[in-house]
């Protein structure tokens, strides 16, 4: 390869060819704006904030769009630039609403950012707002068209990461908007409500839709007992809303500050998910022997789940039957715990934290009602939780911690494998291979781990090659799902996650720009796994009980109706 | 034959399986599909966007994009003359605000309907006709109208207005 040497701001440096000036230019530690750049993502060169000053050329060229050229000279900050920048930051701030204050993005937002660093302090251009209706039709994400900034980025996700297609362009010129397919309502566009898409905004056109004044609201009532799961993703993540590396609070810490800010009793979705991998490994075995619907998909994730009823109606019969953790969860707490704990369910409510947008809506999936109440009333996200403890003025960090309560709160290092991609295959295989009798000596199976998109084993059951595999993205999901289509699947077991690296990357985390940063949670999970005393899923002794007073067996009459469910075609826009 | 409303419908989708099936599995080739439909149609209905996204596995989100970006393309079936009016800032100090009140006026559009109800007209309010020399000005199909009176209004589409010419015969004739 060519090494290209060219000078920015003086500084001479030396590049491959096929840079970016923008690339080049942060290499040499001089700071180029950006605002539909994304670092994960194709080039778009829509929003012209990164332009620069090219010796020789007359008009400036944008940063993030121009490839270096040998002796080239760069000025990333003459007047003439810097005025750029001013008018192109006036310009949309005129279509803005001006209402940061009270803006959930405020702080976090890359246009506030912007307009701060640019000192943009007056505007010469009308203020031409759209005042369009914000779209409330799905539980999981509210879209906000008047904010949009048009960068294109949430398009890039939707279309290329996760293959859903829900959102697109309209018209053009000043009258371009981003909109869900056909200008319908978002939730008659193929949206699964992933969130993804909140990740990639700029600003605050896309967000989690709020349920902290409900959750306030139940937490306040003294009629009512307040009782929370905790997903695995949930903890790891949120250290870094206060400054901490992931998984950095300790789980005792985070029930410590749960019950603080008024949650009755705090459990976990981790006794859920090893429940889960009872249910579904048997499932597997089961298809295994007859040969049915194989390969067989895992169901723990809603923003999948959605995916295959929209796109792949007629492979359903593929899905898993399991509830998710979250679901499983909230059937038995209405039912077992209740009685349990000798508490009116009436009362319960039952609230869930999760890394997830997709996950508000499954719980108010029409099925999910087998406790014969809402099984899950409300569910918050990490995002929401780490506010709710800066509003309550806790910093879980410096929590000494507390112990959940019993019943629904043992879990064992394979379910919080749950929340990285892989991890359900992992914790699954953990378990299958051992109810084939014996004991596996090396229970870290590192071909299902990483960020790479499909992931492949081949496990041995009974002398027989089991093959597995292992999708992140829907994107991913999408290939492997074709397969199937044709009859040409090799494969017996796939664990599908909607989200880039699974969970750890939900649409409900604390705002995740690239990938590096989903693989260092990744590495918080694994870690996590690797100090808990047990790490299969069949050794939690809670699920045992619950098996033994309640269910009766796995797979038992009473197991089906609380702890399994069934799939429909979504007719949508596609 | 019959020559009711429901064989013209009939007659139209039939055309629109044909066109489809012609380009089936040919993704690249959006725009040629979505301008044979708009010939059969007069303009790209939604129903159609979906057919389209299903025989040319192509997103309906994307088409959608194609379909409101390029000015030849409408969602909405058209009037049969289109009367474009100025609303340029020459026309507009010359009272093009007025023409246009004539025109609403006379075609009864309301709630910001654009096409009259006997789908006669279609008004589309633009920009700049480039003649400003001749503020205020408006276009029925390729006639330009310039220095109008609102007044004046009226008459000149009636010129267009084949239902309006029919009825007048039919006074005629009584
Ligand atoms: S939530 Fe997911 S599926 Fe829905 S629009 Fe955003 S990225 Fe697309
Ligand atoms: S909604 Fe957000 S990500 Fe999508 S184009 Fe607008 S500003 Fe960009
Ligand atoms: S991968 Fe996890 S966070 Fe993402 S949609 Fe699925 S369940 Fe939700
Ligand atoms: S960041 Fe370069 S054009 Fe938007
Ligand atoms: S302003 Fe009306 S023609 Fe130019």
């Amino acid at each position: 390869m060519t090494a290209i040497t060219v000078s920015i701001n003086g500084i001479k440096t030396t590049v491959p060819e096929g840079t970016s000036i923008l690339q080049a230019a942060a290499g040499a530690g001089v700071h180029i704006p950006t605002l539909c750049f994304h670092p994960d993502q194709e080039v778009k060169a829509n929003c012209r904030i990164c332009v620069v000053e090219v010796e020789g050329r007359n008009n400036l060229a944008p940063a993030c769009a121009t490839a270096v050229s040998e002796g080239m000279v760069i000025k990333t900050a003459t007047r003439r630039v810097l005025a750029a920048r001013r008018t192109i930051l006036e310009l949309i701030l005129a279509r803005h609403p001006q209402d940061c204050l009270h803006c959930s993005r405020n702080g976090t937002c890359e246009l506030q950012q912007l307009a701060a660093e640019y000192d943009v302090r007056y505007n010469r251009f009308p203020r031409d707002e759209w005042q369009l209706p914000l779209d409330y039709s799905t539980p999981g994400i509210v879209r906000d068209p008047n904010k949009c900034v048009l960068c294109h980025r949430c398009i890039e996700v939707c279309t290329a990461v996760q293959t859903v297609n829900a959102l697109g362009l309209a018209n053009r010129g000043y009258d371009t908007q981003v909109v869900p397919s056909i200008d319908h309502d978002l939730f008659e566009s193929p949206c699964v409500m992933c969130g993804q898409c909140i990740h990639a905004c700029p600003v605050a056109a896309i967000t989690e839709r709020d349920q902290i004044d409900e959750l306030m609201e139940a937490i306040s009532d003294p009629e009512k007992v307040v009782v929370t799961q905790i997903a695995p993703a949930v903890r790891l993540a949120l250290s870094e809303e206060f400054g901490g590396e992931p998984g950095r609070l300790r789980m005792e810490q985070l029930v410590d500050g749960l019950q603080k800010i008024g949650f009755d009793y705090v459990l976990h979705t981790n006794f859920a998910a090893d429940l889960t991998i009872w249910e579904e490994g048997h499932e597997l075995l089961e298809r295994l022997q007859e040969g049915r619907n194989l390969p067989m998909f895992t169901s723990c994730c809603p923003g999948w789940v959605r995916f295959a009823e929209v796109y792949y109606p007629g492979l359903l019969n593929h899905l898993s039957t399991c509830k998710s953790p979250q679901q499983m969860f909230g059937a038995l707490v209405k039912t077992y715990w209740a009685e349990k704990m000798g508490i009116d369910p009436e009362k319960i409510v039952s609230v869930s934290i999760m890394p997830c947008t997709a996950k508000k809506y499954e719980a108010v999936r029409p099925e999910m009602i087998d406790s014969r109440y809402a099984d899950v009333d409300m569910v918050l996200t990490t995002r929401e939780i780490a506010r709710l403890f800066r509003m309550t003025g806790i910093d879980p960090l410096k929590l000494a911690g507390a112990f959940p309560a019993p019943w629904m709160g043992e879990y064992t290092g394979a379910a919080v494998l749950f929340g990285a991609s892989g991890g359900v295959m992992e914790a699954a295989l953990r378990t299958v291979c051992e109810l084939q009798g014996g004991t596996l000596e090396k229970i870290d199976f590192c071909d299902v781990r990483g960020m790479k998109g499909v992931k492949e084993a081949t496990v041995y059951l009974n002398g027989k090659p089991v093959r597995v595999a292992v999708a992140h993205s829907l994107s991913n999901a999408r290939v492997l799902m074709e397969q199937v289509a044709a009859g040409e699947s090799p494969y017996h077991f796939i664990e599908v996650m909607a989200c880039p690296g699974g969970c750890i990357g939900g649409g409900g985390q604390p705002l995740t720009r690239t990938d590096r940063d989903r693989a260092r949670r990744m590495q918080a999970i694994y870690d996590e796994d690797r100090g808990r005393q047990r790490r299969k899923a069949h050794e939690n002794q809670e699920v045992k009980a619950l098996y033994q007073d309640y269910l009766g067996s796995v797979m038992s009459h009473k197991a089906h109706e609380l702890l399994h469910t069934r799939y429909t075609l979504k007719r949508k826009n596609t | 034959m019959c020559n009711c409303g429901e064989n013209l419908r009939d007659q139209r989708y039939t055309a629109l399986e044909k066109t489809l099936k012609k380009y089936r599995h040919t993704t690249g080739k959006i725009i040629p599909v979505l301008q044979e439909i708009q010939d059969i149609f007069g303009y790209v209905p939604i129903e159609a966007i979906r057919e389209v996204s299903r025989e040319l596995k192509v997103p309906s989100s994307e088409i959608y994009g194609v379909v409101t970006f390029y000015g030849q393309f409408h969602l909405q079936a058209r009037g049969k003359n289109i009367i474009r009016v100025c609303t340029g800032t020459a026309c507009h100090v010359q009272g093009g605000g007025k023409i246009l009140e004539a025109i609403t006026d006379y075609l009864g559009l309301k709630d910001g309907k654009m096409t009259s109800d006997d789908m006669m007209f279609t008004l589309e309010p633009v920009a700049c006709l480039g003649a400003c020399g001749m503020a205020p000005v408006m276009m029925v199909n390729e006639d330009a109208y310039g220095r109008l009176t609102p007044d004046e209004v009226p008459a000149i589409l009636a010129r267009y207005d084949e239902n309006r010419k029919q009825k007048d015969d039919e006074k005629c004739i009584a």
